[in-house]
């Protein structure tokens, strides 16, 4: 009789794992379809002028003002709407697979410095501008002072012995004094709107910054994808990885890197201040339902995915920043998986 | 007989702190070394010494007969940490998952093979957990934990299993099971390292001892060292050997 019931509570449970898959895989498999058709947007809007690419953008456009007639909305005949949304999709989907390993890593802290190394790099963006004249990308000078910053706190980490020490602390608050004098410095020479910087606007994506967005989102993709199986080894026990030689030096530096792509990509719209909360708050709500570490993933981009199409619509509905609109919908997101996880709110340390 | 681990004066500081003096010793394929001493003998230092966690800053290591910064097989060691099994971390991964790192060193960046698949699923069954597969390590009791690390280590072939004290806050019985299956792998050829506070344990299971206190007190069979004063020398007391019978 016990053996009966034995059996069939390994039946029910194999079926509820099926279910789970089941549900995994479409909520994945949609989120995957967005981004795709978003980077299919910015590829057509990149190749507008071509002769076939021409011809679809018309019809794209057409289908942008039919949207907003069946919708009552002023959005989506706009190409900088989508340009904006395609960004956001991309960093929903980012971020959060990144940060998967970040928060279990207990290095969140460093995705808020790289944040601030980051902006350090748009004031120095904004004055090699002003002072040469130099019509390049701010978000590239960005990305390169993001990179520089994130192998510079992986050399602080390796030496301190410890994450979210005090000299990361210290260069979180240096890299944004810093940057702070840099646009001081250089006050009144550009138009360049720096608040969209720090508190996330639409309005900031740029043509260029949405293209760099798209091919970042590809790199890091397919940086994740190479090393996920030493990344998760490494994330959840470094020293076994030390012995079974794992490079974990290598693929710290990785992961540091990788932060620093999708903090700069991710401050068009989310802005300096709140970009790490998209590294840290979908994880945190996956973590709170995932019964494994693949369904962790899996959730947080779900989850990052849904914050981000939510705090649009919040957004553009009621003429707020985008940047706080996603980050309150994606904390609405973890509030109502810890009351669907029966209140046991799950510790995950943001330090070391 | 191979020397699976041999130190030959080894000494390592962490600054002005000298963890580990001049310790030479060997550690021969089909061995159960049982590593003891003190709190704060510098035990698991030695054992982070062996396995190339540290660099020495005297004396030279060799891991499978290569100098141990040319040592590159990492799939021949299985090990559990002090904090691995302590950990109580919220981090999401199941039984199988944690099995399946095992399989990590030798695959690469490529996918899984069936006969990976295949390795972990037999780990599994080996330590007798196909029960908990699906479920999270951060939910296991302290025994069962011990068993999915072993597995971990089995998955990936392992010819060494390195342990840091794997049964501190696990009860009595999943201990004496957890030290029979150790038995049991040592029996078919894996070599095994255990670090552990108990020395009537130890010294049931160990064939062979090594007793330090920063410096090396005893390196022998396990009679031997029954015998000898190392222990009490080591400790710096009357200690003997107490044995338990479950």
């Amino acid at each position: 009789m016990s053996g009966e019931s034995a059996a069939d509570d390994r039946a029910r449970a194999r079926s509820v794992r099926g279910l789970r898959r089941t549900a995994e895989l479409v909520g994945i498999g949609l989120t995957g379809v967005v981004a795709a058709g978003m980077l299919g947007f910015l590829l057509l809007y990149w190749a507008r002028d071509l002769p076939v690419a021409s011809d679809l953008y018309v019809a794209f456009r057409s289908l942008g003002r039919g949207m907003d007639a069946a919708f009552g909305t002023n959005v989506f005949r706009h190409p900088i709407m989508w340009q904006s949304m395609a960004v956001g999709v991309l960093v929903g989907v980012v971020a959060p697979l990144v940060g998967s390993f970040l928060v279990h890593r207990e290095m969140a802290l460093i995705g808020e410095t790289l944040a601030h190394t980051a902006f350090a790099g748009v004031a120095v963006g904004i004055l090699v501008t002003s002072s040469t004249g130099w019509n390049g990308s701010l978000l590239l000078v960005a990305l390169a002072v993001g990179i520089a910053g994130a192998l510079a706190v992986q050399w602080l980490t390796e030496r301190t012995d410890a994450y979210g020490d005090v000299p990361i602390a210290i260069m979180l608050s240096g890299s944004f004094a810093v940057g702070t004098l840099i646009i001081s410095y250089g006050d009144g020479l550009t138009g360049v709107n720096i608040q969209g910087y720090l508190f996330g606007n639409l309005a900031v994506v740029t043509p260029e910054g949405a293209r760099l967005m798209g091919a970042l989102a590809l790199i890091v993709v397919a940086g994740v994808a190479l090393t996920y199986k030493q990344l998760l080894f490494i994330t959840f026990d470094e020293q076994a990885a030390r012995v079974a030689r794992l490079n974990v030096t290598g693929y710290n530096t990785l992961l540091v890197v990788l932060t620093a792509v999708v903090v700069v990509g991710a401050m068009q719209v989310l802005g300096v201040i709140l970009v790490a909360a998209m590294l840290v708050v979908p994880v945190a709500a996956a973590s709170q339902v995932a019964r494994s570490f693949r369904e962790t993933v899996y959730l947080s981009v779900i989850v990052g995915q849904l914050s981000v199409i939510g705090g649009f619509a919040v957004s553009i509905g009621l003429g707020l920043p985008s940047g706080g609109s996603i980050v309150v919908t994606a904390i609405a997101v973890y509030l109502a998986s810890v009351v669907g996880s029966g209140f046991s709110v799950r510790a995950i340390s943001t330090h070391g | 007989m191979t020397a699976i681990v041999a130190l030959d004066g080894v000494t390592f500081a962490y600054g002005d702190t000298v963890a580990v003096s001049d310790v030479s010793l060997t550690v021969e394929e089909g061995d159960f070394l049982g590593l003891v001493g003190p709190n704060g003998s510098g035990k698991t230092t030695l054992l982070h010494l062996m396995l190339g966690l540290h660099e020495p800053d005297e004396g030279s290591v060799e891991l499978f007969g290569r100098p141990i910064d040319e040592f590159d097989d990492g799939g021949r060691i299985g090990y559990v940490s002090q904090k691995a099994t302590s950990r109580g971390g919220a981090m999401p991964v199941t039984v199988r998952e944690c099995v399946t790192m095992g399989r990590f060193a030798r695959a690469g960046r490529g996918r899984l093979s069936a006969a990976d698949r295949a390795a972990v699923a037999d780990a599994i069954e080996t330590v007798g957990i196909e029960g908990l597969a699906d479920r999270l390590v951060s939910e296991l009791s302290g025994g069962q934990k011990q068993r999915a690390y072993i597995a971990r280590a089995l998955a990936s072939d392992a010819d060494l299993l390195a342990l840091d004290e794997p049964t501190v806050g696990v009860d009595a019985e999943s201990r004496d099971a957890f030290y029979a299956l150790l038995d049991d792998l040592n029996d078919e050829g894996i070599t095994v390292i255990l670090i552990e506070h108990d020395i009537g344990v130890v010294t049931e299971r160990a064939n062979r001892i090594a007793c330090i206190n920063t410096e090396l007190y005893h390196h022998g069979d396990t009679e031997s060292f029954v015998e000898s004063d190392a222990l009490a020398a080591a400790y710096g007391t009357d200690g003997q050997v107490v044995h338990h019978h479950h």
